[in-house]
């Protein structure tokens, strides 16, 4: 579904000489249901992320999606064919509503009972949070939980979550883990998570570790979860965990 | 008087009307009165001394509403109009005022209203006024609202004012004067295209205990138009006020806020927020990561600032 061939970045403002590349030709193809990416910070993830959604451009290499070379397609037209991104950190708007959010990512004007089934999904109880904006009044925890409601919405083919799990309470944590259990049953896209949360890589058909911008590790969780739980690969991740 | 349908449009604009409205009202239409209701508890008299008319507004008065729309279509044509309302004590009423240019010609259209509240103690007025202007002539199209609130003990006025369109210049004043707990909360939306330029003055003065204001600016400024805001907020006694601004500057539009705060009263506590800028570009890309285009995501993003 989702192939990446010698996908390279280095940032455009680094010095000559100074260059620092945060991806290393990366060669990734993904037909799993559920994949899960993991590694320290810093390891290139999120960048990861980014070029998947359009919002970073590799510096070189290509990307396909069902075949599709999408390496020029921008962020709208990857939208369209299919991909959602849930940022890590959620944007606030200020005068745009749970609602209108909703609406855009469903594609078209949501009713009360799909903003109630989707709000659910997150915790969120729809009466409180309907006719709110996106704005500071919102705790970053609510504004996470929007954020995941709105990939819900838009029931694409590949979903990219970018540590969802980040500014979450222990209690939601749980519930999360559900949302995307029930998402893995319902959808018939496939689910790409950053997260260095175990419980979450547990439930992931394929693990991939990232360090200093290169795939350290790739296999299914059998394979991988006893090498990332015990050879110290990774202290980092450990300590996070 | 007949209403043609391009009054008719401008009548639908600014005060979202399509029928003759329920209760009391007064039409204008090209500096002419084109309608007019009163009910029992809502009179209104025009004025002998100059244009304008008088709304008197019955102590008690409950749930009644009060249009005063203005449309002026015929090109070149300049007005003062003087509008006063008495409302009495312990009335609760929604004022709904609104003008709509429409110009083809080639001279300039200007209509300057100038409004005065005189709220009586423990009234409640909820007054939404709409400024719009349309037509593909070169004349311009001016308006200079004027608002001036007296707000006795305990009374209660909401303002929410709104120029979205076509307005080709505009200084709009809004002077307020506040007894003891009174409050006052005006909203104002705007958004100014070409090279149009919108003045918004505001002054209020806080001179009873516990007496509120709080003053919303919203507006976008967007290819060359320019906008400034100005806002001095005096607390002469205890009391609390708050002013915000926030703009979107899109193009090569240019956006001033001034605003000046006096506390002459130890316990008068006062507050302004200011916040100018573009869109911001996460804004844009998380709409875009939606399915939006850049085009698409500013609109939304517009629109829903405005709303």
């Amino acid at each position: 579904m989702l192939e990446l061939k010698d996908i390279c970045f280095t940032p455009a403002d680094s010095e000559a000489g100074a260059s620092k590349e945060i991806l290393k030709n990366i060669n990734l193809t993904i037909d799993e249901r559920f994949v899960a990416i993991t590694g320290p910070n810093g390891s290139g993830k999120s960048t990861l992320a980014k070029i998947i959604a359009g919002i970073i451009q590799p510096s070189s290499g290509q990307i396909l999606f069902d075949g599709v070379d999408i390496t020029d397609f921008s962020i709208t037209e990857r939208a369209n064919a299919g991909i959602s991104f849930a940022f890590q950190q959620p944007v606030r708007f200020k005068g745009l509503t749970v609602k209108d959010l909703l609406s855009i990512a469903a594609g078209k004007e949501v009713n009360v009972t799909e903003i109630c089934n989707y709000l659910s999904e997150v915790g969120l109880c729809a009466r409180d949070y309907v006719n709110r904006e996106l704005n500071s009044s919102l705790s970053g925890g609510e504004l996470k939980r929007i954020e995941i409601a709105m990939i819900l919405a838009r029931k694409t083919k590949l979903s990219i979550f970018d540590e969802p799990e980040a500014g979450i309470d222990l209690w939601s944590f749980q519930n999360l883990i559900r949302v995307f259990e029930k998402m893995y049953q319902e959808i018939n896209g496939s689910i790409m998570i950053i997260s260095h949360q175990e419980r979450i890589l547990d439930i992931a058909d394929r693990i991939i570790l990232l360090e200093a911008g290169e795939i350290k590790m790739s296999g299914s969780r059998d394979d991988v979860m006893p090498l990332l739980m015990g050879a110290g690969t990774c202290s980092t991740l450990l300590d996070k965990m | 008087m007949e209403i043609s349908a391009i009054e008719k449009n401008l009548l639908a604009q600014v005060a979202d009307l399509h029928e003759v409205p329920e209760g009391a009202y007064n039409i204008r239409a090209n500096g002419q009165m084109a309608g007019r209701n009163t009910t029992a508890n809502i009179d209104i008299v025009t004025k002998t001394d100059k244009p304008g008319i008088d709304i008197r507004i019955k102590k008690g008065t409950k749930k009644e509403s009060v249009h005063i729309p203005v449309v002026l279509s015929e090109a070149g044509l300049k007005e003062t109009v003087y509008n006063d309302f008495f409302v009495g004590e312990g009335a609760d009423v929604v004022i709904i005022a609104g003008c709509g240019i429409h110009n083809c010609g080639e001279q300039a259209s200007e209509h300057s209203g100038i409004h005065r509240f005189f709220v009586e103690k423990d009234a409640k007025v909820k007054y939404v006024e709409k400024h719009y202007g349309e037509g593909d002539g070169n004349g311009e199209r001016l308006m200079h609202p004027t608002t001036e609130i007296f707000l006795g003990e305990g009374a209660v006025l909401e303002m929410d004012t709104v120029q979205i369109k076509g307005i080709d210049s505009t200084n709009r004043v809004t002077r307020a004067e506040l007894k003891a707990g009174a409050s006052l909360t005006i909203r104002e939306k705007i958004m100014t295209h070409g090279k149009q330029s919108a003045t918004t003055d505001f002054v209020v003065d806080m001179n009873g205990d516990d007496s509120h204001v709080n003053l919303v600016s919203r507006s976008v400024a967007r290819d060359e138009s320019k906008q400034l805001f100005v806002s001095k907020i005096v607390g002469n006694a205890k009391c609390t006020g708050h002013s915000e601004c926030d703009a979107i500057i899109m193009d090569s539009a240019v956006v001033s806020a001034r605003p000046e705060l006096t506390a002459a009263n130890i316990d008068a506590e006062l507050i302004h927020e200011a916040a100018i800028g573009k869109i911001a570009g996460e804004q844009l890309v998380k709409l875009m990561t939606l399915g939006l285009t850049t085009q698409e995501a500013e609109e939304q993003i517009i629109n829903g600032f405005l709303k």
